[in-house]
């Protein structure tokens, strides 16, 4: 029950001082729409269903991957996740409740292309039970791959830095603007190392029926790299922050 | 055993060995103050205690509870003031206190009350709904002692609690940390004042690159170094031909005479007032002040590491920190 109470107070502070702030609702809602628009002007005629589950993709790992980065290393550098650090929780609950802020503010995020969409197309045939779990576990696979960046930086331009390093190469790894048939064979071992790969194919399955891989096997996938993250961002923390 | 245990503590960072296998114990509900210049190993010491750093060797038992294994155990029972007031400056100072009570498991209505209890014992009511960002220093410090007293833990970690702030502040503080102990508190205090931790601790360690040079209370400390007690007086008439006389008249005694003509007698024993004072009075000398000069924790320190106290408080002046 302890536990329980530190876990929703941290969500709740980090939601409330990070998330909810003006800038940061505006980018979660200005950057999907502006992705949304791009791809529309881009192609003319083009069907908004086709695009959306990229359109999801990307707004999930932009507002996830460098949100939690900054966050934490800024913490980090007033000294104030010391107090996390020095309470009574397990570390694993303390990383449970940082990365669910930016989980939730991912999942928010997801939805702006779909509302916008709604406007134009009928979605009635998309398949939510599907949708629903692979944009979390998008979310939650970025916000530990954010993490993982943090336990490195040490100020936050350097956790912006790092994210931009992995994020933008795996845009175009995973099968969102270029099919994993046509990347170039000596790197699609790599796409195939990426949790985003198979997010995006699920959604691809999904929404508009053009999944490559078992829905099954990509949520086994996502959770395995979902909880392998966790683990090492987990040891991470232990090692190189409790010196 | 004492609620704090420390045995063989070493801790290492690459070839700087910054705790080099030091002991101590604290007990529970008096104030021990750990004193030192910059990079003794006074905050390397707090940390390893309280779970922000690992030591390289050695033993920590908090309560009876292995502070290696059952760290989160430990946790429960500690408060912990650091050298920098580092609680969230976008909340205000009901809401820091609010949150960091939360993190100990208590209920809303629970921190509620004592979040709103903390700022009136604190002078922080009026300040509480301000954020944390627009605290004056003292203020900041305030509130940061009062988080780590959120969950009334039974050992209190204060690392510099009276550094670089107001006057008016650290008379509250000093105030506070000596009635927590009237309430059974353990308080570990480290601080760059030497007079601070005269007035409030009851046992000190010095400790000198990594290792501790003398520790005890502050009576044995000074008596560690004292050869002796001693009695000014200050007197109507000059006293310097009655030297000899006194002297004899005491024996094992000593006098001596100040440039201001006041007279001191040391002696190895303590030194009734009374009969001194009959020998004055049979002379027909009035005596208009009579006080014991007691050597300072500032001397007793000074002899011990051979540091100036004010070589300790340039340093903190001057940005450095800890380890």
């Amino acid at each position: 029950m302890k536990g329980w109470i530190a876990f929703l107070n941290i969500l709740k502070k980090d939601v409330k001082t990070y998330y909810l702030k003006p800038p940061n609702i505006s980018w979660g809602i200005i950057f999907p729409l502006s992705w949304t628009l791009m791809q529309l002007i881009r192609t003319p005629g083009g069907s908004i269903l086709q695009l959306l589950p990229g359109l999801i993709s990307m707004s999930v790992l932009f507002g996830t991957t460098s949100m939690l980065a900054v966050t934490i290393t800024f913490e980090r550098s007033g000294r104030s996740f010391d107090r996390l650090l020095l309470a009574p929780i397990s570390l694993s609950t303390m990383v449970l409740a940082k990365i669910m802020g930016a989980v939730l503010f991912g999942v928010f995020n997801s939805f702006v292309p779909v509302i916008f969409a709604a406007f134009f197309v009928n979605l009635s045939a998309v398949n939510w039970a599907l949708v629903l779990p692979a944009v979390f576990l998008i979310a939650a696979t970025s916000t530990l791959m954010g993490l993982l960046i943090a336990v490195s930086a040490k100020q936050v331009f350097e956790a912006q830095t790092f994210s931009n390093f992995f994020r933008f190469p795996m845009l175009f790894l995973c099968g969102l603007f270029v099919p994993l048939s046509s990347v170039p064979i000596f790197l699609r071992p790599l796409s195939y190392c990426l949790p985003l790969t198979y997010g995006t194919d699920i959604l691809n399955g999904a929404i508009i029926g053009a999944g490559t891989l078992s829905p099954l096997l990509c949520f086994g996938v996502l959770i395995a790299f979902a909880l392998a993250l966790f683990l090492l961002c987990r040891h991470n923390i232990n090692r190189k922050w409790i010196m | 055993m004492g609620i704090v245990s420390v045995t063989n503590l070493k801790k290492t960072y690459g070839d700087f060995t910054a705790v080099d296998g030091i002991s101590f114990e604290i007990n529970e509900g008096e104030i021990f103050g750990l004193l030192g210049p910059n990079g003794a190993g006074k905050t390397s010491t707090i940390n390893m205690i309280i779970g922000l750093s690992r030591p390289a060797a050695g033993e920590i038992l908090v309560d009876g509870i292995d502070v290696r294994t059952q760290l989160k155990k430990a946790q429960a029972i500690m408060g912990i003031v650091p050298d920098e007031s580092n609680l969230y400056n976008e909340m205000d100072g009901f809401e820091n206190l609010c949150f960091c009570a939360s993190l100990y498991g208590m209920r809303k209505e629970e921190r509620e009350a004592k979040a709103v209890r903390l700022l009136e014992q604190f002078r922080l009511k009026e300040a509480g709904k301000r954020p944390f960002k627009a605290y004056s220093k003292g203020m900041r410090r305030k509130l940061t002692i009062a988080a780590a007293l959120i969950h009334s833990p039974r050992i209190l970690f204060l690392d510099e609690p009276t550094t670089g702030i107001d006057v008016e502040s650290a008379r509250q503080i000093r105030e506070m940390i000596a009635g927590l102990k009237k309430q059974g508190t353990t308080v570990l205090l480290t601080t760059h004042y030497i007079e601070e931790a005269e007035r409030l601790c009851d046992s000190i360690a010095f400790i000198v690159k990594g290792k501790i040079v003398a520790s005890g209370s502050v009576p044995e400390l000074m008596q560690s170094v004292s050869h002796g007690h001693a009695i000014q007086l200050v007197t109507d008439k000059n006293v310097e031909s009655l030297a000899a006389e006194l002297q004899g008249r005491f024996e094992g005694s000593r006098v001596e005479i100040r440039p201001d003509r006041s007279l001191v007698l040391v002696s190895e024993r303590r030194i009734p007032l009374l009969p001194v004072m009959e020998f004055f009075d049979k002379k027909g000398i009035a005596v208009y002040e009579a006080r014991e000069l007691r050597r300072s924790l500032e001397d007793v320190f000074i002899r011990l590491t051979g540091i100036e106290s004010a070589v300790l408080k340039k340093e903190k002046e001057k940005g450095g920190g800890g380890r």
